[in-house]
């Protein structure tokens, strides 16, 4: 998945709700200049760190955009695919709790004054449980990272309790994806990466279609 | 070993449920009484570090041997109640204090006999990333200061069905952990890499949970965080 060169307006809009485009290439620069080692602390630090400068609103409403995006492809598409067994049961329960973080999200944003971003329509390319099972585990893997590269930068303490209690079940997905698929539990090693937002967007970005 | 603080204390029962059922360790975590609402994680460590400290003091009034105990299950009492620790330290050497006991256990658990194939090689996944997990917090704990001292844990381990218990309940434990520090953390290097270990222990938590045939997400879809005070609560019948 390579889309960075294909812009689309849907895309567009979700970086707008994210910040301004000097902000953006900033960060882009610092994650860039962030070298990923292999087990030590610092380089996810800086990665983390690059994706300062958005106000909480902004980053609520980006994390708004990925539970959309994750309680369409498992209510929705999980139901178009046809799942079975374990795959079905999971799809059900996560789906769930995705629409019940975007729920949540929506709330936090309206508490705080902000306008919570519409629900954007979405594509999934995938055929069958088998393709269904490895896209969720991209999905949630990226969320992981998204939330913790966002953490830090949230300044409302009470939104960053809000987000670690969210990140930890979107690892818990994460992880149980990875068992019934014979993936890696732990793809990143002892430390979670935390993904910058055009990390995030470049994921994400070729599943919104407007 | 006489008890500086018996409401750090659990009752036995509820550790041993804990080890023994899920439902027991929310029926705890309801006992704990908190409640994630809104996502206010706040107030945990201020609240331990004045309960900390004033129970130290007590201690080291009343009884001096008697607040080893409590020196030792977090390296942090000390620390509380020492004005050049900055909350962070506390932090970190609490975190430290709880990984060396999980990197501790699954060192036991793999050498046990109890396991073999492929829930084997799990746990020794995990046990080594609990081991990167100590060395890094402790790295970061020495740049801060004197790192907690390294504890010793003892650890039923009789069977391989009720150590896969304790091992999810102490994975979730762990989780809960670091979710209940997330807010309490000033630094933004240290709050970053705490994040990133946390959902290293929710993954965790949720394999073993599954391998119990238990629900990955526990506490549905908000993962409820516990207080520095409520986790050494039940770390404690734990530490030699």
């Amino acid at each position: 998945m390579n889309p960075t060169d294909t812009p689309s307006s849907s895309l567009a809009e979700v970086e707008v709700a994210g910040v301004n485009r000097a902000t953006f290439l900033l960060r882009g620069a610092l994650a860039a200049g962030a070298a990923y080692g292999a087990s030590a602390v610092a380089p996810f630090v800086s990665s983390a760190l690059a994706a300062g400068g958005a106000s909480d609103i902004d980053i609520l409403n980006f994390a708004l955009t990925l539970e959309y995006l994750e309680s369409d492809f498992y209510q929705v598409k999980g139901k178009a695919v046809g799942l079975s067994g374990e795959a079905k049961t999971l799809a059900r329960l996560f789906g769930d709790e995705e629409a019940e973080h975007a729920s949540a999200l929506t709330a936090a944003i309206k508490s705080a004054g902000g306008k919570p971003v519409k629900k954007p329509m979405f594509t999934f390319p995938v055929t069958n449980q088998a393709s269904f099972l490895k896209l969720a585990y991209v999905l949630e893997n990226t969320g992981v990272g998204a939330y913790n590269g966002a953490g830090p930068s949230l300044s409302d303490k009470k939104l960053l309790a809000a987000a670690g209690s969210i990140v930890q079940i979107e690892a818990r997905h994460a992880a149980s994806i990875a068992l019934l698929t014979n993936e890696k539990i732990t793809p990143n090693g002892a430390f979670d990466k935390p993904l910058t937002k055009p990390q995030v967007l470049a994921k994400a970005r070729p599943l919104i279609t407007g | 070993m006489p008890e500086s603080s018996p409401e750090l204390q659990p009752p036995m029962s509820a550790v041993e449920g804990l080890a023994r059922d899920d439902v027991e360790r929310k029926r705890f975590l309801k006992m704990a009484g908190r409640k994630m609402g809104g996502g206010a994680a706040a107030a945990g460590l201020a609240a331990f570090i004045g309960a900390c400290g004033s129970s130290n003091s007590k201690s080291a009034s009343s009884t001096t041997s008697g607040s080893s105990a409590a020196t030792t299950s977090a390296g942090t009492s000390t620390s509380a109640s020492d004005p050049s620790m900055s909350g962070d330290q506390a932090i970190v050497n609490y975190a430290l204090t709880l990984e060396y006991l999980e990197s501790q256990f699954y060192a036991k658990v793999i050498n046990s006999g109890l396991f073999s194939g492929k829930t084997l090689s799990v746990l020794k996944d995990f046990g080594m990333d609990e081991d990167e997990h100590v060395v890094a917090l402790h790295k970061v704990a020495s740049s801060l200061g004197t790192p907690a001292a390294k504890p010793t844990g003892k650890f039923p381990l009789t069977s391989a069905a009720s150590v896969t218990k304790l091992a999810a309940a102490v994975e979730n434990l762990g989780a809960s952990a670091y979710l209940g520090q997330a807010a309490n953390i000033q630094s933004k290097e240290i709050l970053a890499a705490a994040l990133s270990i946390h959902t290293i222990e929710a993954r965790h938590a949720a394999t073993l949970n599954t391998l119990l045939k238990k629900s990955p997400t526990p506490d549905g879809a908000f993962a409820k965080p516990m207080t520095m005070q409520q986790v050494l609560a039940v770390v404690k019948p734990f530490i030699a």
